[in-house]
């Protein structure tokens, strides 16, 4: 390459590791993230749109891609850009965690 | 086995796998839930939403690659202005910009993106994970050769490759070759030797015997 | 109202190396190296602005490029891609005026 990655997500070239073609349904949590990211960026509700979510991943750094699968970053984008956005707070989406796992 | 489709009529069952998650995944049911709350997203649309991916397949990329098979003229409308001809059979992806790109005896195509995982769901269905993956999106850029032989597909020494990087608003499809021996077969039945994978460029369109023409 | 393409199909063009930006849909293989213009795109949203919170207005132009593979990949290995085509926004290219072939 003639200069370096212009992000994290930038491969083209860098790595060498072999594909796994596995054929898979995707589960229900992905299913979700996908569903909330459309519903998000919909004409209707216009909270967010493709760039500032691709920035969004992209911003996740470097060990988003060893730490977290695809959906997995999909989340933790649509987490920060909703509390950057103050649709939600860190401090709520916390504590809604606790009270699912408390039902 | 496919999974029995869940049948998210109810607050519960869109949060019926909370126990099973990691606690990222579950960062994704807590926003799914604050977001019903404040009234920012209803309970049925997410639903739809989620019961729609389940129908989503490569089936619409198929019909159109086995209506250019059959109708030369639909075939040069299709590489010139994919969205209009599309319309013509009532497929409409709009505001989707969609390039279709024509294999020949001389040029095999094969799609990527290397920065994300841009794919166009409505002709292609859902995209694969492998699509998606780190190893393909920095792989296939510059040695396709090596990973269509990983997909099995075994391109003759002559045939130019080009690799064709989604990284802006277009959206791609590859229009792959009609295999020989298929001058018998209706449009329907031609429809069916064309998978997602390729329209994606990995794959060639195989007879149900198997014999494959490259 | 939308500029006109500063570029045409065939013009030789060069990827530009801009200082980095928060957010770009230019990849670093691309970045200095000589390609030919493959088609016009249409105009779109400046993703780059768009990503910051910006309108993404004035609209920005939008381009296929033609690279041959051997030059974006020049490594030890010889690149399998004979020909790659990209999309690239205008103000990332600059005409390429040198006599080299591309």
């Amino acid at each position: 390459m003639s200069s370096s990655a212009i992000g994290p997500h930038d491969l083209a070239g860098t790595l060498t590791d072999s594909i796994n073609t596995k054929e898979r349904e995707l589960d229900l949590w992905e299913k979700r993230i996908d569903a909330l990211y459309k519903l998000l960026s919909d004409d209707k509700r216009c909270h967010i749109n493709i760039h500032e979510f691709r920035y969004a991943i992209e911003s996740l750094g470097a060990d988003a891609y060893t730490n977290h699968n695809y959906y997995e970053r999909w989340t933790l984008a649509l987490r920060n850009l909703l509390i950057d956005k103050n649709v939600l707070s860190e401090l709520e989406i916390t504590q809604k965690v606790q009270e699912i796992e408390d039902r | 086995m496919p999974k029995p489709r869940i049948a998210l009529t109810n607050l519960h069952d869109l949060s019926a796998d909370f126990l099973s998650l990691t606690p990222v995944q579950k960062i994704g049911v807590a926003i799914q839930e604050l977001l019903i709350e404040k009234g920012i997203i209803a309970p049925d649309e997410l639903s739809q939403s989620i019961n729609l991916i389940d129908t989503i397949t490569p089936a619409q990329g198929s019909r159109v690659v086995a209506r250019a098979w059959v109708d030369a003229s639909f075939k040069e409308r299709l590489l010139t202005d994919a969205v209009a001809a599309c319309l013509e059979l009532q497929i409409d992806i709009r505001p989707i910009h969609l390039i279709v790109i024509g294999n020949t005896s001389k040029i095999h195509n094969v799609i990527v993106c290397t920065l994300c995982s841009c794919y166009p769901r409505m002709l292609l269905g859902l995209p694969p994970d492998w699509y998606k993956s780190s190893a393909y999106r920095a792989r296939v850029i510059h040695e396709p050769r090596t990973v269509l032989r990983e997909f099995g597909t075994h391109l003759k020494e002559h045939a130019q490759i080009t690799v064709h990087d989604s990284t802006a608003d277009m959206r791609y499809m590859v229009l792959p070759i009609r295999p020989d021996n298929t001058d018998n077969m209706k449009e329907d039945e031609l429809a069916e030797l064309v998978t997602r994978d390729c329209m994606i460029g990995v794959k060639i369109p195989q007879l149900p015997s198997g014999f494959s023409t490259a | 109202m939308n500029a006109r393409p500063k570029f045409n199909k065939g013009d030789r063009v060069i990827v530009r190396m801009l200082s980095p930006q928060p957010h770009t849909r230019t990849p670093a293989y691309l970045h200095g190296k000589p390609g030919v213009i493959e088609r016009f795109c249409g105009a779109f949203e400046n993703p780059e602005e768009r990503a910051i919170g910006r309108s993404g207005f004035p609209l920005t132009l939008l381009y296929r490029v033609r690279f041959f593979g051997s030059i974006l990949f020049s490594t030890n290995k010889t690149c399998e891609a004979d020909i790659v085509e990209v999309e690239i926004y205008e103000h990332w290219l600059q005409r390429d005026n040198s006599h080299a072939k591309t």
